[in-house]
């Protein structure tokens, strides 16, 4: 176990290293540099600009001096908002992020696993067809059409709930963590249905049953645990798609979080703040990928008792 | 056992399962919509009536024009072209990359297996979604580098399931047989290794079509995938959702062809993996 754990993350240094450095070039590739936009400046302006930002430097020496930044947690300046520094603009987006990333993900685990518990419990009846009918739904409809939707129907007919902004009115962060959270919801569901009914027909839920342990104590404490193994594993990579869903979430409901941010970064190319969120954001997908595998490795007997 | 029975009876399994070949059914009429749209449509895609402005559905606009007075089913069914184009150009380049990759690793097999599974796994773990967004930003918002750099996502789950399918066929009698006449690694993959996973890769290849078009259609929603003139669906529920305050209709059937779609992909992918693999079918 403890040595599985040191293995994936000393494999994650390079991994992130490498990210970090081919993000580094790409956005050095990029055809036209930060300042020249809209209006013109002047060559005295310019130098002095690439002065301040080092762009004049190698794209070596630059390499270098961005890394060893890195090292120490510093992402350089952004580009379009002088004064302020990346680390800092990730350190005000990302609470938010967060919070909202949070309540998606509680939504989504309440609803997704009891739907799917329930539905594998009473197969081919009702209460399976109507909840797999609506995880189906969650899976077809993207966010980025659920979103307004929601709106349209609660926030604008029904007027009952706001329409945008985060912690300025109240209830103004249901329908954004509902938007993020019923699409995981719905593989939730999908998964942990798939997962119990495998784990149901095995053995030890007989055996279980056979001491005259009540339905209650088999399902919770035998077959869950097993069977919930599937979406352990899948909370890792929701991460990743959490965070896209929260590009899309904090665009429709103007949310000023990170991945607003990011959009904002990548229309305004502020290629500091590009470089500094896709380091960022990997570094976090690569950490909770390497949580929900061991944990997923820790709830499974076998692989837990192996090593 | 040969590769005709395996077929016929998928086929016979697919026909029987009603959700999978309506699905089916939609798909099909989608795609000749969308081949003949230029013909079909009943007005240009770009053709404005800026006098008539965002009207709602009429017999004129069966489905109401946009706030530059174009027409809304015109638009949508121009939109198809793209949304689908997308859809099987992307899958396709995932198809090629994971397939070979998959083949190449399972065959194989031994340290090259090992450093190639890994580099997949790697890959897995990146957000690459923001690098999809970094290539559109760099390079410019062009279509057929929004397929590579979709199809180029894609293909990891492929490669992985190829090579699981491969390593079982690796030591069956036939291929050992082929292996020891002398035959070519190239014809080996060619000839005997991808007709026997066929199946498994038309599955996944269905499936993964509607996980590219949601992807295109999120990048377009953002403004990062096709832009104006052109339209795709992405574009349209971007469009819509602007004016979705007063213009519902703008948003709602642009919706509503895009979830039909994808709800049509999915169906289709399911019956057909039920159809070809009956051991699965069940959970």
């Amino acid at each position: 176990m403890i040595s599985i754990f040191f293995k994936r993350i000393l494999l994650a240094i390079p991994v992130l290293f490498a990210v970090a450095s081919i993000t580094f070039f790409l956005i050095k590739i990029a055809p036209g540099g930060p300042f020249d936009a809209d209006r013109a400046v002047s060559p005295q302006v310019l130098k002095n600009l690439n002065e301040t930002y080092n762009l004049d430097a190698s794209n070596w020496e630059q390499y270098v001096d961005y890394m060893s930044g890195l090292m120490q947690g510093d992402l350089g300046p952004s580009f379009r908002f002088p004064g302020r520094s990346v680390t800092e603009m990730i350190a005000t987006g990302l609470p938010v992020t967060f919070e909202l990333a949070f309540y998606a993900i509680l939504i989504a685990l309440l609803m997704g696993v009891f739907s799917g518990v329930l539905a594998a419990l009473k197969r081919n009846t009702v209460l399976d067809f109507i909840p797999m009918a609506i995880a189906m739904i969650g899976i077809c409809v993207p966010t980025f059409l659920m979103g307004p939707l929601l709106v349209l129907i609660f926030g604008i007919n029904l007027e009952l709930l706001p329409v945008s902004g985060w912690g300025q009115l109240p209830g103004d962060k249901i329908l954004p963590s509902i938007t993020l959270g019923f699409a995981y919801a719905a593989y939730i569901a999908r998964l942990s249905r798939g997962g119990m009914l495998e784990v149901l027909n095995q053995d030890f839920i007989r055996t279980a049953r056979a001491k005259g342990l009540t339905e209650r104590m088999v399902v919770i404490k035998h077959a869950m645990q097993g069977g919930l193994i599937p979406v352990v594993s899948f909370l890792g990579p929701a991460i990743a798609g959490l965070l896209a869903g929260s590009f899309v979430v904090e665009t429709i409901f103007q949310i000023p979080g990170l991945g607003r941010f990011y959009v904002e970064a990548a229309f305004n190319r502020d290629y500091t703040m590009i470089l500094g969120t896709t380091i960022f954001f990997s570094a976090m997908i690569v950490f909770f990928n390497l949580m929900s595998d061991l944990a997923a490795l820790w709830l499974n007997p076998r692989s837990r008792d192996a090593s | 056992m040969n590769n005709n029975s395996l077929w016929s009876d998928a086929i016979y399994r697919l026909s029987r399962n009603k959700a999978a070949m309506l699905g089916g059914l939609i798909l099909i009429m989608l795609i000749i919509l969308a081949a003949l749209a230029p013909w079909i449509a009943p007005y240009s895609y770009s053709f404005q009536d800026l006098n008539l402005g965002a009207s709602p559905p009429s017999a004129d606009h069966l489905l109401g024009t946009d706030i530059l007075g174009r027409d809304l089913l015109s638009r949508i069914l121009h939109g198809a072209r793209i949304s689908l184009l997308v859809g099987f150009v992307a899958t396709g380049v995932a198809l090629v990359i994971g397939v070979t990759w998959g083949i190449v690793a399972g065959y194989i097999g031994g340290r090259v297996d090992s450093i190639m599974m890994r580099i997949v796994d790697v890959l897995y773990g990146l957000p690459f979604i923001i690098f999809i967004i970094l290539l559109m930003v760099i390079f410019g918002r062009n279509l057929w580098l929004l397929f590579g750099a979709i199809g180029a996502v894609e293909w990891l789950t492929m490669a992985r399931i190829v090579r699981g399918q491969v390593i079982g066929l690796k030591n069956q009698e036939f291929v050992m047989a082929a292996r020891a006449m002398g035959v070519s690694n190239l014809s080996m993959f060619r000839k005997h290794l991808l007709p026997n996973i066929l199946g498994p890769i038309a599955v996944y290849a269905t499936l993964t079509i509607p996980q590219v078009m949601l992807l295109e259609g999120f990048l377009s929603f953002l403004g990062l995938g096709i832009q104006p003139p052109m339209s795709s669906w992405g574009t349209l529920i971007k469009d819509g959702v602007e004016s979705m305050e007063e213009y519902s209709w703008l948003l709602i059937y642009p919706g509503i062809t895009f979830t039909i779609t994808l709800f049509a992909l999915n169906f289709f992918g399911d019956g057909l993996r039920d159809a070809l693999d009956p051991k699965t079918s069940d959970n």
